[in-house]
């Protein structure tokens, strides 16, 4: 544990610029995947086209992307825009199939509601389509994010640091508690995201939990044995 | 664009062909790690796969693995392992490595196939008196490939890409040459490697998702190929 104890200042250091990379790239990713996601169910079409497409960039290894990526677009593949770049695509290839299908999941007799109500598209799109999608959605968010966080160490592999950099270092100097506390470090920030993420969802759409079917039967069995 | 032009000349020069760096055996190495992974992975994660999804039981367990699973760095888990069993067996610890992150994947494609059968599928199955073990094998494992085999192709491309994160310890496969030329900055040598990886990769996902498409069960197929006749609506009929 002495490693741990006298590098702690360091191992703070590695997780805010792992956190800082990360939040870029999940926020990015999850602001570009909505209109794609829109397109992609919206046009029946552009479905296949879309969904193929980011899956195909999902299906690339992260460590061609981060060197093939800086060459075609022109940044240098040490830099931190790399690793956020390759992160956000990562990101959208996740997220877009999660929009598309969170969409899906709205229950259209709600929509014929709101469209015999007088809401046009634009405002239907933000006040049912958008927030009913909201479970589907925020479930996919919380996959991308927490794989998002653990690729990122990839990055000390092209040259920029995060808490990968424990990795290469505690091979290079055979420290096992190095090692031992970045993966640590790693998970711990992915579950407090994960965590952040359930409470925001919480907050942004509190009746994603009271409409589920499991939580009302749970209820309903409570209140039964309370009355027994 | 010039360094893609220099990455194609890499790819062609007749010396990335010869000696035990060349592309084909890399190609070759890649191929062997991330198979033979999968496959012992398989060996583990199916049969619990499909305990789970024919019984419904442990569920949750295995939605937990897979969540967790996700939270840890491959590539930290890699090293980790290899100072745990010392240097000298670097190659097991990259097998524990790319088989504990397989396995998420297959155990997810195993139940979930089964769940996904319709009960009333299986609740006739054993009204006609077939047993629990010709429940799962005639019905249920049918049923559930093309599902299987989607989780078997997630896992194959996850393994492929972390056997290129592996390449930093020397492990060999494509990853090996990507590092390398970005230590030596041999920008041709990294960007060709980087290229045949994501060819290979494109390739592996084209044909699982043939084999996806061929594993459908032929009375599925002829089902969803006529979907007018199956949803002609019942009251018509009473």
């Amino acid at each position: 544990m002495s490693w741990i104890w006298s590098n702690l200042d360091l191992i703070f250091s590695l997780s805010l610029d792992h956190i800082r990379q990360s939040v870029i790239a999940i926020v990015l990713g999850f602001v570009l995947s909505v209109p794609l996601g829109w397109v992609a169910w919206r046009y029946r079409l552009l479905r296949g086209w879309v969904i193929t497409l980011t899956g195909l960039l999902y299906t690339i290894p992260s460590l061609a992307l981060l060197v093939l990526l800086p060459s075609a677009l022109g940044y240098g593949i040490r830099t931190e825009t790399n690793l956020i770049v390759g992160l956000t695509i990562y990101a959208i290839a996740i997220q877009t199939r999660s929009v598309a299908d969170g969409f899906d999941s709205v229950d259209p007799g709600v929509r014929q509601a709101a469209t015999a109500m007088g809401y046009g598209g634009f405002r239907r799109f933000w006040a049912v389509d958008l927030p009913l999608s909201g479970p589907v959605v925020l479930a996919g968010l919380r996959v991308m994010s927490v794989s998002t966080v653990s690729l990122a160490t990839v990055g000390i592999l092209v040259g920029v640091t995060n808490l990968g950099y424990l990795f290469t270092n505690g091979i290079q100097r055979r420290l096992l508690e190095e090692v031992f506390a970045g993966i640590v470090a790693v998970a711990v920030i992915a579950l407090l995201i994960d965590a952040l993420l359930v409470l925001l969802g919480r907050l942004v759409l509190p009746w994603a939990h009271v409409a589920s079917p499991r939580a009302t039967r749970r209820r309903a069995r409570r209140r039964a044995e309370a009355t027994a | 664009m010039n360094v893609f032009v220099d990455a194609i000349a890499w790819l062609l020069d007749p010396a990335q062909y010869t000696g035990s760096n060349s592309v084909p055996v890399l190609i070759g190495q890649q191929l062997f790690y991330t198979f033979v992974s999968v496959l012992i992975a398989a060996l583990i994660a199916v049969p619990i796969g499909w305990a789970i999804g024919h019984t419904g039981r442990g569920r949750e367990f295995a939605v937990a693995v897979s969540g967790a699973a996700r939270a840890i760095p491959s590539f930290g888990l890699l090293i980790l392992l290899i100072l745990l069993l010392g240097v000298t067996q670097k190659t097991e610890a990259a097998f524990i490595t790319f088989v504990v992150l397989a396995i998420p994947a297959l155990l997810a494609g195993a139940y979930s196939g089964l769940q996904a059968i319709d009960r009333r599928t299986i609740d006739a199955a054993r009204a006609v008196g077939m047993t629990e073990w010709q429940i799962l094998w005639r019905v249920e494992v049918p049923l559930g490939l093309p599902l299987l085999v989607g989780g078997i192709r997630s896992a194959v491309l996850q393994v492929v890409a972390t056997v290129t994160i592996a390449g930093y310890t020397d492990l060999g496969g494509l990853g090996f040459r990507i590092i390398q030329g970005i230590d030596l900055r041999a920008i041709d040598q990294v960007l060709g490697a980087a290229l045949v990886l994501a060819l290979l990769a494109l390739l592996l996902d084209a044909v699982f998702a043939l084999l996806q498409r061929m594993s459908v069960p032929r009375g599925i197929r002829a089902a969803s190929a006529a979907p007018q006749r199956r949803r002609r609506p019942v009251a018509a009929t009473a």
